[in-house]
């Protein structure tokens, strides 16, 4: 017998990385919100690797925290050591990544959620959808039905998910935790597009039996940076990480039981992403490759897990642990946990807005896995996009929508709604055409004026945001203004770095301008330097620097917007449109994009049939 | 999608017309054409009011390619309804493409097909009963483009685009899995690995340009000039050359006083002969007069026949032709071999090195110029399957790609991070593209996977 358990606005299901960031928007923008979870112990549960962050998922943790999400400020919180990568090889690809205490993560994001007002964490399992008049109905599997204005469905991994290693495999959601069976069926009776997709997490294996003598050790960076704008400072690394490589022995062991692996076998159905295979697939696509790399990083400070970064794998249990052994400083290694694959249901994505509701099915909400992508850091960032979306429809407020220009957010969103998704999504910074424009170090200067209107932003932090674009702003004019004589310290610094000397008096501006100064080796000649923000510093420099490039950038996503401010109709036939090409007519019919920038970036639309678009909405405008 | 930008074409019909007109449409027209548009008074476009017109002439690279009427429309009192500036040249489709040239290298690209009436429709100018007809007009023309995107994909010149945006986006994806995954052992990629694919690059990219100039050449005719001092026999060579009189020859240096013009075939190639006064200093005024224009058009020519009379010792005026040989690509013709040599070749060797003998009073040698011309032109070694670019659209597209390719081997050379270097490569992946008819979206992302292994 079900009884009728209560009303509210918006209600998630899920509390992994984007249910977390959605239930928390909804219930700041104040919203009574609910979030389910099959597992209490599983909020905010990392099943994968212990760290937050990477190429371009860094990206996306800073833009989430400029526009007032929670992700950075709690891997600032549980973090054991942070790195800045790709140091040296320009500021669009910088990405800060953080190895963090797992447990610790996970305890703070549930306890932020049980403080958090006009928010209800509860332990249940949704057996059950259905639309009903202004909303939705879930039913638990204690039978208690909720009446949801709107709903964010954020399943990850546990929607239908089964787990394989070997010719082992059974239904079951990440980290041994109970799979949600019955959800999939009910989502699929009320029409969504349904699909499996594969991923798979490595090994974890007790510290004490590795050998770390013979490693190679990496280490942080001094000092280390936070994700969060809001952190002053994270204080010294708590751990290091260790490199080791497999050889010609571990390849023999792969190639040996090649077959019994459920993928070669067969018995896996699932797409599973290109970037993150397991390790048996990296040995049979790239057979010449001699050795790969692997990372052995501790998974907290109160336990003695080890994560084996690369090697992922679905092999038997046995087999696992025989090519582990073959590895330099794993020859005696304990396993705890093998590693595993998972197949999961989730949904084609272009099935949604960019607001990620779901076109046919109004107030319904995808994120993060769910809806195809793969990572941390992108089902967040969706969480918070979907989360944000379901607050304004119940508030009647605006769609909230952010745009490749902006963020790479928008450009996360933009591509799974408008490309679609044939295997696990995940973000790299090639994926961004305005790369130059959209860097982790700006993130605040993108989207905290976004957040602040949003309201997610604090007063205190909007003021301190302020401060620091005027910072900014008298910093350049006084770059501007100060004149460098061609004194000889000037130019033994010049010559030092291997760039021209002076000759007459320039602008401080332009010595900037050349890649191979900054503001470190400039500043025994620099005397007038007022005391910069590191960051302000940071913006400045690469501003004047990549100014050619910015400017370009800029200009482009000048000539996209007027694109998007041109809107197509909701729900419209294209068919009905004489002179586009057939091809053109189904995709735009079934992505139904919101303006004529998206709909330019469907593949099987042609810059003609754009044409075509752009002549008929204008003799329509016409015609009424 | 090209919204926004300035728009050009030649908007009469094509081939030999009295006169051809470029149609450049957008906010930025007017701008533009000031930068290729010489006013006779001065007097910028931009300073014009709508429909008034300027005579001048229109420059390109520095030099002056044909005189034109410039007429300005200001927004919206135009077809388009946008500023429009319509350049009227003197016809030939060479002239009138060299003039299109000129404004799409000021900052025009060229327009989509019916895109200005598509532009008119949009602003207004149109009435709403047109615009079923040109919609039939777009789709007619994108089935006609993406035909000849089909021809470019199956053609010659596939493989040679093909070629080159293999290579770049091999660098780029290897730029890429560089960059996203710098944890995986992927090789460095160093400052010589992007010049080398760059530079690569840039010479087929620059020889597809040259072709493109020859195969119009082929289609258009090579200006071509004939000099050398007095008496040395040109015009009886362009006698030779077109088989008919046309210069008044005589044994009196000076009689040819005007630059004439024929259009002769000479093998494969059309030449547009001038025969020009000679090149010696004169007191005469008429004379001199002669000799000015000469000398210009010699310098401006595709190509020179510098002819020397085998009879008589160098004297300045050859030395002079000499010289100005080394600017242009240069056919020395050795005149009078019927008579005594006199001549010191190895000076002329010096300079030039495609040198025939001929006798032009017995009409002797014909064939040895056929040769020389033709190698010239290229078409003697210009394999008939050989890619070459066939439209503006194609050119424009190459001429990007090269100009963003020449960017990243620039950035490379001062220092800047390869993050600045991977957008200039990216454009030229994007031009080339654009070219076979294909949509940029992730073939960089797929090649990172097809190449490297990368994951956690």
């Amino acid at each position: 017998m079900t009884y009728s358990a209560g009303n509210y606005d918006v209600a998630v299901i899920g509390a992994g990385h984007a249910g977390i960031e959605a239930a928390l928007a909804a219930a700041r923008l104040g919203c009574h919100t609910a979030i389910f979870t099959i597992n209490m112990d599983a909020v905010g549960n990392c099943p994968c690797n212990p760290s937050i962050g990477g190429t371009a998922k860094g990206h996306l943790v800073r833009e989430l925290d400029a526009l007032g999400g929670e992700m950075g400020k709690t891997a600032d919180e549980c973090f054991l050591q942070s790195r800045m990568l790709n140091r040296g090889k320009g500021p669009a690809v910088h990405s800060l990544r953080a190895q963090i205490d797992r447990r610790k993560y996970a305890d703070t994001m549930k306890h932020k959620i049980e403080l958090q007002e006009n928010l209800e964490l509860r332990q249940a399992e949704i057996t059950d959808i259905k639309k009903v008049d202004g909303g939705y109905e879930l039913t638990t599997q204690m039978l208690a039905v909720y009446f949801c204005k709107t709903v964010v469905v954020a399943t990850g991994t546990y929607l239908g998910g089964r787990i394989y290693v070997g010719e082992v495999s059974y239904e079951s959601g990440p980290d041994g935790t109970f799979p949600a069976t019955r959800l999939g069926r009910s989502l699929k009776d009320l029409g969504l597009p349904l699909r499996r997709f594969k991923t798979g997490t490595p090994a974890r294996v007790l510290r004490r039996s590795i050998d770390f003598s013979e490693l190679e050790v990496q280490k942080g960076d001094d000092p280390p940076e936070p994700f969060s704008y809001e952190t002053e400072s994270l204080g010294e690394n708590k751990v290091d990480c260790h490199i080791s490589y497999t050889n010609d022995e571990t390849k023999k062991i792969i190639l040996e039981n090649i077959h019994r692996s459920p993928l070669y076998a067969g018995r896996i159905e699932g797409v599973g992403p290109r970037y993150c295979p397991s390790f048996e697939d990296k040995i049979m696509r790239f057979k010449d490759k001699p050795r790969h790399q692997l990372f052995i990083e501790p998974c907290g400070e109160s336990t003695e897990e080890m994560y084996l970064q690369g090697m992922s794998s679905s092999l038997p249990e046995e087999v696992q642990l025989k090519f582990y052994h073959t590895i330099k400083g794993l020859e005696h290694c304990v396993m705890m946990r093998p590693a595993y694959a998972i197949e999961y249901d989730c949904v084609d994505p272009t099935a949604m807005n960019p607001t990620l509701e779901f076109k046919e099915f109004p107030n319904l909400f995808g994120a993060g896995q769910f809806n195809g992508s793969s990572g941390y850091e992108e089902a967040a960032a969706q969480g918070f996009v979907a989360g944000v979306n379901a607050a304004h429809k119940v508030l009647g407020r605006e769609p909230f929508v952010l745009t490749r220009a902006n963020s790479y957010i928008g450009t996360l969103v933009d591509d799974l709604v408008t490309k679609g998704a044939n295997e696990p999504y995940r973000m790299m910074t090639s994926r961004s055409e305005y790369r130059l424009v959209l860097r982790q170090d700006n993130a605040d200067v993108r989207l905290t004026p976004t957040g602040y209107k949003l309201g997610l932003i604090s007063e205190e932090r909007w003021q301190k945001f302020l401060r620091k674009q005027d910072e900014k702003k008298r910093e350049i004019k006084r770059l501007k203004e100060t004149v460098i004589s061609p004194t000889e310290e000037v130019n033994r610094i010049l010559v030092s770095r291997e760039t021209s000397e002076i000759t007459t008096g320039v602008r401080l501006i332009e010595l900037m301008k050349r890649p191979q100064l900054d503001y470190e080796c400039l500043a025994p000649i620099d005397t007038g330097r007022p005391q910069l923000d590191r960051n302000v510093m940071e913006q400045v420099q690469i501003e004047i620097k990549y100014e050619g490039y910015i400017t370009k950038q800029l200009r482009q996503v000048e000539q996209v917007r007027r694109l998007e401010d041109k809107l197509l109709p909701n729900n419209f036939d294209y068919r009905e449109i004489k002179g586009l090409r057939l091809e053109a007519q189904e995709k735009l019919n079934k992505i139904q994009p919101l303006n004529i920038g998206q709909a330019s970036r469907i593949s099987g639309v042609s810059p003609a049939d754009i044409s075509v678009l752009l002549i008929w909405m204008a003799a329509n405008k016409e015609r009424q | 999608m090209k919204n926004n930008t300035t728009i050009a074409a030649i908007s009469t019909a094509q081939g030999e017309g009295g006169i051809g007109v470029i149609r450049v449409s957008g906010n930025g027209a007017i701008e533009i054409a000031d930068r290729v548009f010489r006013n006779i008074n001065n007097k910028k476009l931009a300073d014009m009011k709508g429909y008034t017109a300027a005579f001048g002439s229109v420059v390109f690279e520095g030099e002056k390619i044909d005189e034109a009427v410039a007429l300005v429309f200001r927004a919206p009192h135009s077809y388009t309804g946008e500023d429009v500036v319509e350049l009227s040249c003197h016809g030939g489709m060479f002239i009138t493409k060299q003039v299109l040239r000129a404004v799409l290298v000021a900052g025009a690209v060229p327009a989509e097909a019916g895109e200005f009436t598509k532009r008119a429709f949009l602003n207004g100018k149109v009435d709403l009963t047109e615009a079923e007809a040109v919609i039939d007009i777009i789709s007619a023309k994108s089935r006609s483009a993406a035909r000849s995107a089909i021809c470019v994909k199956e053609g010659a010149l596939r493989k040679k685009i093909t070629a080159v945006k293999d290579e770049l986006l091999t660098l780029t994806a290897h730029l890429s899995a560089w960059a996203d995954y710098p944890e995986e052992d992927i090789a460095e990629v160093s400052e010589d690995d992007i010049l080398v694919t760059c530079e690569k690059a840039e010479v087929t990219l620059s020889r597809l340009l040259e072709t493109y100039d020859m195969g119009q050449a082929v289609k258009q005719g090579i200006d071509t000039v004939i000099a050398g001092r007095p008496n040395v026999g040109k015009s009886t060579l362009m006698n030779l050359l077109s088989g008919t009189e046309k210069s008044i020859v005589t044994d009196i240096p000076g009689t040819t006083r005007d630059v004439v013009e024929d259009t002769v075939l000479v093998g494969d190639v059309i030449l547009r002969l001038s025969d020009t006064a000679g090149l010696r200093d004169t007191d005469d005024a008429v004379e001199k007069i002669g000799v000015d224009r000469a000398r210009k058009k010699l310098s401006q020519c595709g190509l020179l026949l510098a002819v020397f009379d085998n009879s008589r010792e160098l004297d300045d005026d050859d030395l002079e032709l000499i010289e100005l040989s080394r600017e242009v690509p240069t056919v020395a013709i050795i005149n009078k071999t019927d008579l005594d040599s006199k001549l010191d070749i190895d000076k002329i060797k010096s300079a030039i090195s495609n040198i025939i003998y001929v006798s032009a009073a017995n009409g002797e040698g014909r064939e040895d110029i056929v040769k020389a011309v033709e190698k010239i032109a290229g078409t003697g070694q210009l394999n008939p399957s050989e890619g070459i670019l066939s439209n503006e659209r194609q050119r424009s597209n190459v001429f990007n790609a090269l100009n963003s390719v020449r960017e990243a081997k620039a950035a490379v050379e001062i220092g800047m991070t390869f993050d600045a270097v991977t957008v200039s490569l990216e454009d030229a992946i994007s031009e080339l593209l654009e070219m076979t008819g294909e949509k940029t979206s992730d073939e960089v992302i797929d090649r990172v996977f097809h190449n490297f292994c990368v994951g956690k």
